[in-house]
């Protein structure tokens, strides 16, 4: 078990470290998602029930976009470099290292959404009591997407306009997340509770979890192929 | 024991080589000639399980790769034409990552001490994007020093970029590992000064 560990260990701290010495980059994704909430206030006008109405809905559409903005940087530059093909050839499971680098992208990029929402949220006057249910909405759902952005990032490695075809080939699979992930909060401001909605996407996330890596690995040897 | 029966290799619609079989015994030191364009690279990934060969079998100790990739990988070194360096990282980090990514138990003191013989004592912390074509070839190979315990070394054009003086110390480390019961496999298009005269596999005999 421990020397499963040293290489999974390896690959998520190598990759944390990476994002903190290109910030910029994962920055610049957190401002993505922050401009792209306050503009629809000036779009659709102040009236606070209607921006209360519209909360959940545009903030998981903001949080689906900048996620799908930074999702082809995940292997593109292990891609270039040649260090995919190392890791290929590592004796462990390819499983083991792809779950290690789609935890350190969520870190990065996933992780400061879901802080960042629920003060983005008060924009909106949403009321106290939905801000923790759309913080576990995003806190489950953001890594979902990300797993399945993962399997279309190691798809669409090494094409040309990989970054089109990365957005027409994910975003279809983001729509139930979307539903759910918003749906959780409508639930609980209409009083019918979230809990539904929150186990659906606890499922979603256990269902890609064990599927997505996989789906990833064999996409990744065709791309090194 | 690496053994290749029967290899073919098709890159797009063109065949490169059909019929290519080899074996590389511990101490031997094999090296793959042959112009540009006749699958040197494509034989050497083929070798190390990157790419599937058309038709053929590899067996490693008598058990074809396919079905033991793990104990295969575990005794395998591949150097690629890419350096496998990340340029946000120093050459030190790039090192050991390398080596701890692939299960190895790497000492920091190992890694240091690896860099400074091939050469690189002045750039341990430098980010890896400063350094030139040479000296990004060399962090790759300091590898050589850290993981003499895997047998087979696969080596895609090692000696391109490297100065009189690397090469040399570069050749000795070959020899070495292969008196020491290693396999090495390298394809080169310059005369490197080995000790003992490499066995040669000339792809253009088995060009298609």
């Amino acid at each position: 078990m421990s020397r499963a560990l040293g290489p999974f260990a390896a690959v998520l701290g190598r990759d944390l470290l990476l994002a903190w010495r290109g910030r910029a980059d994962v920055l610049v994704t957190l401002a993505f998602f922050v401009v792209v909430v306050c503009l629809f206030p000036f779009g659709v006008g102040a009236e606070p029930n209607q921006l209360r109405a519209i909360a959940p809905g545009v903030l998981w559409v903001a949080a689906l976009l900048s996620t799908l903005l930074s999702l082809h940087r995940l292997f593109a530059q292990d891609h270039a470099d040649g260090t995919l093909e190392q890791l290929l050839l590592t004796p462990e499971p390819t499983v083991l290292w792809v779950v290690a680098k789609i935890c350190a992208h969520w870190i990065a990029t996933g992780l400061p959404l879901v802080i960042v929402a629920p003060g983005l949220a008060l924009l909106f006057d949403v009321e106290q009591g939905a801000l923790g249910v759309l913080v576990l909405s995003l806190a489950l759902g953001t890594p979902i997407l990300a797993l399945l952005g993962a399997v279309g990032a190691a798809l669409t490695l090494g094409l040309r306009g990989g970054g089109m075809l990365l957005a027409l080939l994910v975003l279809p699979l983001f729509v139930p997340v979307l539903i759910f992930g918003a749906g959780a909060v409508d639930a609980y401001l209409s009083g019918s509770g979230a809990q539904a909605h929150l186990l659906l996407l606890g499922g979603g996330l256990l269902g890609s979890l064990a599927l997505a890596p996989l789906a990833c690995a064999a996409a990744l040897r065709i791309a090194v192929e | 024991m690496l053994y290749a029966n029967d290899l073919a290799c098709v890159k797009g619609d063109r065949p490169l080589f059909r019929g290519l079989s080899l074996r590389v015994a511990p101490g031997d030191l094999l090296r793959v000639a042959g112009p540009n364009g006749y699958g040197k690279t494509s034989l050497l990934r083929i070798l190390c399980g990157l790419a599937m060969p058309e038709s053929g079998e590899i067996r490693w100790n008598d058990v074809p790769v396919n079905r033991d990739r793990e104990s295969y990988h575990r005794s395998l070194l591949y150097l690629g034409h890419a350096p496998a360096l990340n340029d946000l990282l120093s050459p030190l980090e790039n090192l050991r990552f390398a080596c701890s990514s692939g299960g190895d138990k790497v000492d920091e003191d190992a890694c240091i001490d690896a860099l400074v013989r091939i050469g690189l004592a002045q750039q341990l912390d430098l980010p890896a994007r400063v350094l030139s074509q040479g000296q990004r070839r060399r962090v790759g190979l300091a590898r050589l020093f850290l993981e003499a315990d895997r047998k087979l070394w696969i080596l895609d054009e090692p000696f391109t970029a490297l100065d009189v003086a690397a090469v040399a110390d570069l050749t000795a480390t070959l020899s070495e590992h292969c008196a020491a019961g290693g396999m090495v496999v390298l394809t080169t298009h310059q005369d490197a000064p080995f000790a003992k005269a490499p066995t040669v596999l000339d792809l253009a005999e088995v060009a298609c």
